[in-house]
């Protein structure tokens, strides 16, 4: 080894290691995101094997699932025998062919992480992790509660060695068993390199032992890392940085290794013998590898191919002739409304449904009445530098006594047990036999009062709120009007009533609630966005703007918000009081077209809950969806985006009369409007980071439950407000938990875009950011070329012809059958819940 | 109206019995035989109660099975009937009832539905032994019940380190309790030569006569009943564990953690009252206790960061309240407290992942920054003295680590002489040469018996602390804890003039188990070579089915009440005498670290991440 390697450097290495560690935010807000972020520079394969083999994270199905999915029929032959050829060549088919139906493997692989601190052990017969990590989680959490303890952490203000300073200082008690640790801190922080050379001692070592170190806490390394990083991710400030709990996790392993021997220990290098572990370096290729990009390529185009042929297939009927709208409905573009997009022009066949990202193209700060704080409600990467708030709220926020935390004091606790107590039996038993909305479940529909009105409107620059624009001028409404209506292709046939639907989801007991609302909107209900876009395109002097702009929406036509609840199925809009006459008559009539669909919904989510009885009447499907999504003992009140697997860019004409199971996400677009593909540019750029991000996650929280995901939800305690871990010792458990994925089939995203394959090539080059996604395979791209109706998939920075294998899917004659017919999984393994997921049907 | 009694301690065992049958996906049948049972349970009992309620509350007594006897001693199952039973009942048959239910839907696709169905119904039994128990011998029974299912409720998630751990951390506690319950037994038995019944004990004459013979003894049995009573309860300084059982299914934790289980130490108080009611220290000790518990937990809830923790100091502030108001005599009001507390603190467990949502929202729109309170020097010293404590949870795992397992397995490790095949030889001719004096000597040699029969019992003692330590072969670390029970057996045969058939009664179980057992480790030994116990190895996840018959050969060798070899453990002790300080210390060291090392060992081999990567496995640290 070379002398420079041996050479420590601290940012560096600091800067690795918070690429590496989960960067999920504390769950008030749920943003989704690819789980090896960090692996995105490299090809999906390369990425995810080389993370597997660092970190020792399970990245794909195990080869006997792969095995018997074949078996089973869940992939076929031919697609296999056609992935085979394609990575390998015709002449080795049959060869590789045996190779990953029958030949055995050694699957163990151990990993790279944590052989550096398993020293300790071995040579000193002393476990430090169960000697630090409890106290140190514990210290951790104090800090950085929320409010969950009666009593605040005594010191915060500047910086957690600060405060522990101030702590040790000022008590009688200290964290410290013994002086030395002690007194380092005490006298003037010591540097993360100083407390190296007392624990690991050569300087080779000191970058594998911090990974080691921190991998054995990734939640909470993780957690620090992040607040570090964005100090606005929690409400009640807190200041902490990654490089402060290394200092502290240091400090109380040389506690724990003094107290334990005295003086009678030596670094851990002194008894290595063997060079140290590059964890991050290149990963060497496996048969076993290939074996297993083969069966997930397999695996993945299976489905591939079934929608493909679908759409090919769809493309063979005629097209049937425009007429007039009786309504418009947009929609979020998550793969939830897929299903009620299709109910919807079910119920009402003269309607027309458009898909488009949650936030409607409004990007603001969301301040509620009385709110000490704003939402923002756009995709996570916008920083908007608007804020609307919201005023005359009538009625107040309820609470529920029974949540008060003075019962955990002594005398409260006293009167409470006698009191509370035997109220608390009454209030389970309620909870129980007749679930009910309350104010401790997190309500969709109270984000935002209904009545109240919102500032959306700037008439004054000036007005301005910490360096945040109130509402928006006339020419910033304009424009982000006209960006919406031109991006989903509608310019012209406007309807009497265009609907902006939001999405949230309401859910009980549930921590990861953020996770079911929308990721356009932050992890929160889209609600407000579709109302201020619905208010900024009823604007009489926007009108006029988009007039002289070129879009003529008629006088009569009018925008109404909406929400829509994903758990509960239900729906609601905002100012029908604005509504004129003819289209109040006219709304009332779609609102029961809205119910019917609503209903067909409900009927089509409850397939996959053994509490409900798929079979039983509309209205009664219907109320037992109501109450499943506010009873406390539901662990899954949705699925959320669990089997997400398309994202559909294109006119509905090309997935009109398809069955996806909810499984797409589609975003309305019209190449014919956009020859060029100026505006596709916009629609593409939040593809991967939002549909690719949140197909990711559920694909690695699938994939490993235990170290990607957040493990069964059932044990999960709240910790400071901040997470969830396993009981009271544990790590924080970010990722999904296992009630979410079960459902999931993990493949990566495919995205379908309806245009010429020159243009998609061009406008996933417009950015490199973009254009990784795609070039190293993150998520798939076909292009359907909206001419000749030819595939062209991408890979390797080209566009390639792609035949079907399929080339045709199966027809029912209605969806209904197939909704009552379908089986629930016998088990969550995969093999058995992979055959909850119906194939793609063409509807007659 | 008595014999209805064993109707409700028997329904929940029928119940269980079912499951047991029933095939682990078959979720249905599983939760609905569940439900039909603790449901038609509840609405017996109330239907019961009430009629007793309003016919004079008369005390109710029932005999339900005579198991052994001899002349001077029998052993007999009893069930009887108070406000005691009743106020714990109803609480129990409600709480369970709800949980039950609840399960239903939260444990839907869980691989274990089947097992926490299954522990319900057992735990459901033991408790109601307990409840209904009228005697100290059908109590114990429904405790050891309760400890062994709280063991495998926390360790719920076995494929995790951190279950595994707590569960073995929690139930070497109980495990103290246990002695600490059989120690009292025993006692009891040598001052009132017999078998007690509750009933009986309610007549304060009879008490008087017997217990004023011997102050000294009747103090110490009334001070275990409170340690028991103590560590069941999670009392100071043994409070540390309620939050680390918390481990299972969030509805699991809030039904027994939260509720059921915990409260069984004031039961105990309860029951034994007339016992220890005469004694103005043992009041005292009770009364300062729960106040000494009441101001050091509140201290911990005050700075509890995690929902459930809190929720568990909280609860103990309670109990310790409870002790309080026991001590004062005030019974029927601790009940009522009891009930109280229960409910509360189930429901906030329940509902605890909704705190998420409900206290960030409410942060949303009232929070306020607190002011930094500015406190003289002594009182910021003071404050900052007690958040820090408090964070420590006031040290006391650490004293408990550190005073009460450690020297043992300081002990432990100084016996790895043992490992030389030299000794296994010299104690296998010394156990031989016990059993052919047993023989053929008949008892002529009595005086050279009494010295022997110590060198016996700490053989014993010492094969079972070497087993508890072992980090080697799990085959021997087996083989020395059916060893050890057969020293033990010498010692007691040595002691005084014991019936063959009762050393057969003890043995029976054990030399099953113990076959069964071995058996087990050596088909995993031979599939997968190592099974060293300085790991764990969660051989569970490939071998499940050696995984429950080695469990169930553990259980039988720790003479859990399934096999003879509980009979016999009872049967033996009533061989010891009062006096015999050293003998009872002995054989009681024993008797704790024999099933401490047996589930240690059935962790270390079954339970935990498993040792193979080729698929999903936990973090040492969740």
């Amino acid at each position: 080894m070379q002398v420079d390697q041996h050479h420590f450097d601290e940012a560096h290495v600091l800067h690795e290691l918070k690429h590496y560690l989960p960067s999920q935010t504390p769950l008030k807000d749920f943003i989704h995101h690819n789980s090896l972020h960090a692996f995105q520079d490299m090809k999906f394969y390369d990425g995810i094997f080389k993370a597997g083999k660092a970190f020792g994270f399970q990245v794909t199905l195990q080869l006997n699932d792969f095995r018997r999915l074949y078996a089973i029929g869940r992939i076929k032959e031919a697609v296999l025998n056609k992935v085979i050829v394609d990575r390998k060549g015709k002449d080795q088919l049959e060869i590789w062919k045996n190779n990953v139906l029958s030949k055995g493997y050694d699957e163990n692989d151990d990993a790279r992480i944590g052989y550096l601190r398993a020293n300790w052990k071995q040579h000193y017969k002393i476990d430090l992790d169960t000697l630090v990590h409890p106290l140190l989680f514990r210290i951790l959490c104090s800090y950085l509660d929320q409010g969950i303890a009666l009593s605040d952490f005594p010191a915060t203000t500047n910086g957690f060695l600060s405060a522990m300073i101030d702590l040790e200082r000022n008590s009688f008690a200290s964290f410290f068993k013994t002086k030395r640790a002690k007194s380092m801190l005490l006298n003037g922080k010591p540097t993360i390199t100083e407390l190296l050379q007392i624990v690991v001692g050569d300087e080779a070592y000191f970058e594998q032992y911090l990974f080691d170190q921190h991998f054995s806490h990734r939640g909470w390394s993780g957690m620090v890392s992040i607040i570090g990083d964005q100090p606005g991710a929690i409400l009640s400030p807190r200041k902490i940085n990654l490089e402060e709990l290394i200092i502290f996790e240091l400090l109380l392993e040389i506690d724990a290794l003094d107290y334990k021997f005295g003086s009678n220990w030596k670094p851990i290098c002194s008894h290595v013998t063997e060079p140290p572990i590059d964890i991050l370096a290149p990963v060497e290729t496996t048969e076993l590898q290939e074996v297993f990009k083969i069966w997930q390529d397999a695996f993945e185009w299976n489905y591939y191919d079934e929608a493909l042929s679908g759409i090919e297939q769809l493309k063979k009927r005629p097209s049937s002739p425009a007429e007039a709208k009786s309504f418009q409905a947009i929609f979020c573009i998550d793969e939830r409304e897929c299903s009620i997009r299709r109910h919807i022009e079910q119920a009402d066949k003269k309607c027309e449904t458009l898909g488009m990202p949650g936030f409607f193209g409004v990007e603001f700060f969301f301040q509620p009445e009385n709110a000490k704080f704003y939402d923002k409600l756009c995709p996570a990467p916008v920083t908007p530098k608007f804020l609307v708030k919201e005023y005359d709220v009538h009625g107040h926020r309820e609470h529920d006594l029974l949540y008060t935390n003075r019962s955990h004091t002594l005398w409260g606790g006293y009167l409470a047990s006698f009191t509370f107590g035997f109220w608390a039996i009454v209030r389970l038993i309620s909870n129980i036999f007749s679930p009910k909305m309350s104010p401790a479940i997190s309500n969709a529909f109270t984000h935002m009062s209904k009545e109240s009105k919102l500032t959306v409107e700037n008439k004054n620059p000036n007005d301005r709120e910490n360096g945040l624009q109130i509402g928006y001028t006339i020419d910033e409404m304009t424009n982000r009007v006209e960006a919406n209506l031109r991006g989903i292709g509608l310019i012209k046939d406007f309807a009497p009533i265009v609907y902006f639907v939001a999405h949230g989801s309401s859910s009980a007991n549930n921590p990861h609630h953020g996770a079911h609302d929308c990721g356009a909107c932050s992890g929160r209900p889209g609600s407000v966005n579709a109302r201020v876009i619905s208010i900024m395109a009823n604007h009489p002097e926007v009108r006029n703007q988009l007039h002289i702009r070129g879009i003529d929406v008629p006088e009569t036509t009018q925008f109404v918000g909406g929400l829509h609840d994903t758990a509960s199925d239900m729906i609601d809009f905002f100012d029908e009081q604005e509504l004129s006459e003819v289209n109040a008559k006219a709304h009332i009539a779609n609102r029961a077209s809205f119910e019917i669909a609503l209903d067909n919904n409900a009927k089509e989510r409850s397939r996959r809950f053994a509490s409900i009885n798929t079979k039983a009447s509309l209205e009664q499907v219907r109320k037992d969806i109501r109450k499943r999504s506010v009873s406390l003992f539901e662990p899954r009140p949705e699925l959320g985006h669990g089997t997400n697997s398309l994202c559909i860019i294109g006119r509905r004409s090309l997935t009109k009369g398809l069955f996806f199971d909810r499984r797409a996400f589609m975003n309305s677009y019209d190449y014919s409007t956009d020859l060029a593909g100026n505006l596709l540019v916009g629609i593409m750029r939040p593809i991967g980071p939002v549909c690719g991000g949140i197909n990711l996650e559920y694909y690695f929280s699938r994939v490993d439950n235990y170290k990607l995901g957040a493990g069964t939800k059932l044990p999960h305690n709240v910790m400071g407000l901040i997470g969830v871990a396993n009981s009271s010792d544990g790590d924080l458990r970010p990722g999904l938990p296992l009630q979410m994925i079960e459902v999931h089939d993990p493949i990566r995203l495919l995205v379908i875009v309806e245009h010429f394959p020159e243009v998609v090539l061009k406008t996933i080059q417009t950015t490199p950011d973009m254009y990784e996604w795609y070039q190293n395979e993150w998520v798939h791209l076909v292009a359907v070329h909206p001419e000749n109706n030819q595939f062209y998939y991408f890979k390797n920075g080209a566009f390639h012809v792609y035949d079907t294998v399929a080339k045709q899917v199966p027809v029912v004659d209605s969806t209904l059958h197939l909704i009552e017919s379908a089986k629930e999984m016998e088990t969550n393994y995969i093999v058995d819940a992979t055959q909850e997921n119906l194939p793609i049907y063409l509807i007659d | 109206m008595e014999n209805i009694l064993q109707l409700f301690v028997l329904l929940p065992l029928v119940g269980y019995l079912i499951t047991l049958l029933i095939p682990r996906k078959n979720e249905r049948a599983l939760s609905i035989v569940s439900i039909f049972t603790v449901g038609l349970h509840m609405v017996g009992f109330f239907a019961f109660a009430l009629y007793w309620l309003f016919t004079g509350q008369a005390t109710l007594n029932y005999n339900f099975l005579e198991l052994y006897q001899t002349e001077e001693f029998s052993f007999f199952l009893d069930f009887y009937f108070d406000q005691v039973s009743c106020a714990y009942m109803a609480v129990a048959s409600i709480l369970t009832f709800l949980v039950t239910i609840f399960s239903r839907y939260y444990l839907h696709r869980d691989p274990g539905f089947k097992r926490l169905f299954n522990n319900i119904l057992f735990f459901y039994f033991g408790l109601n032994l307990i409840i209904f128990a009228g005697n100290f011998e059908t109590f114990f029974v429904g405790w050891e019940i309760l400890g062994i299912t709280s063991f495998l409720l926390i360790a719920f998630y076995r494929d995790r380190y951190l279950p595994v751990k707590n569960g073995l951390k929690v139930v070497s506690l109980y495990r103290l309790g246990d002695l600490c319950m059989l120690m009292s037994i025993w006692l009891c038995h040598h001052l009132l030569h017999e078998n007690i019944t509750f009933i009986k004990m309610n007549n304060p004459l009879y008490l008087d006569s017997t217990l004023g013979h011997d102050y000294i003894g009747s103090l110490v049995v009334c001070f275990l009943f409170l340690l028991a009573a103590a560590i069941k309860s999670a009392q100071f300084p043994f409070s540390s564990w309620l939050p680390r059982a918390m481990e299972g299914p969030t509805t699991t934790s809030a039904i027994f953690y939260g509720s059921l289980s915990v409260h069984l130490g004031v039961f105990l108080l309860l029951r034994t009252a007339p016992i220890w009611e005469h004694f103005i220290w043992i009041k005292i000790a009770i009364g300062l206790l729960g106040l000494v518990t009441a101001v050091v937990a509140s201290g911990i809830a005050n700075v509890q960061p995690t929902v459930k923790t809190q929720i568990a100091y909280s609860s103990i502030v309670q109990i310790g309240l409870m002790f309080i108001e026991i001590s004062f005599g005030w019974h029927l009001f601790a009940l009522l407290h009891f009930a109280g507390n229960a409910f509360l603190r189930t429901y906030q467990l329940l509902v605890s992942p909704s705190v998420l949502s409900y206290l960030i929202h409410d942060q949303f729109y009232n929070f306020e920054p607190k002011p930094k309170k500015v406190n003289s020097p002594a009182m910021k010293r003071l404050r900052y003295t007690f958040y820090v404590l408090g964070i420590k949870e006031f040290n006391l795992d650490f004293f408990q680590l550190r005073y009460m397992w450690t020297p043992f397995k300081w002990i432990g490790k100084r016996l790895d002489f043992l490992n030389n095949r030299i000794f296994i030889y010299i104690l296998g001719l010394f156990y031989v040469l016990g059993i052919l004096m047993f023989i053929y000597d008949g008892r002529a040699h009595w005086e050279l018996f009494q010295v022997l029969k110590y060198s016996y019992a700490i053989v014993g003692v010492v094969l079972i602390l070497k087993a508890f330590t072992e980090r080697g072969d799990a085959k021997r670390a087996w083989t020395m804890i059916a060893a050890s029970q057969m020293f033990i057996a010498i010692t007691i045969a040595f002691n005084e003039d014991v019936a063959l058939g009762q050393i057969i009664i003890f043995l029976s179980g054990v030399v099953v188990s113990a076959i069964v057992g071995y058996v087990c480790l050596v088909k995993i030994t031979t599939i997968e070579n190592n099974i060293s116990l300085n790991n764990f190895h969660g051989h569970m996840y490939e071998h499940p089915k050696f995984g429950l018959a080695f469990l169930l050969a553990s259980l039988g060798l720790a003479g859990f009440p399934f096999t003879p070899t509980f009979l016999g453990i009872d049967l033996l002790f009533s061989h010891i005498h009062t006096h015999q300080f050293l003998l009872i210390g002995l054989t009681a060291t024993s008797f704790v670290f024999l099933e401490l090392a047996l589930l240690r060992l059935y962790a270390r081999v079954f339970l935990g991440p498993h040792v193979k990567s080729y698929h999903e496995i936990a973090y040492k640290s969740s």
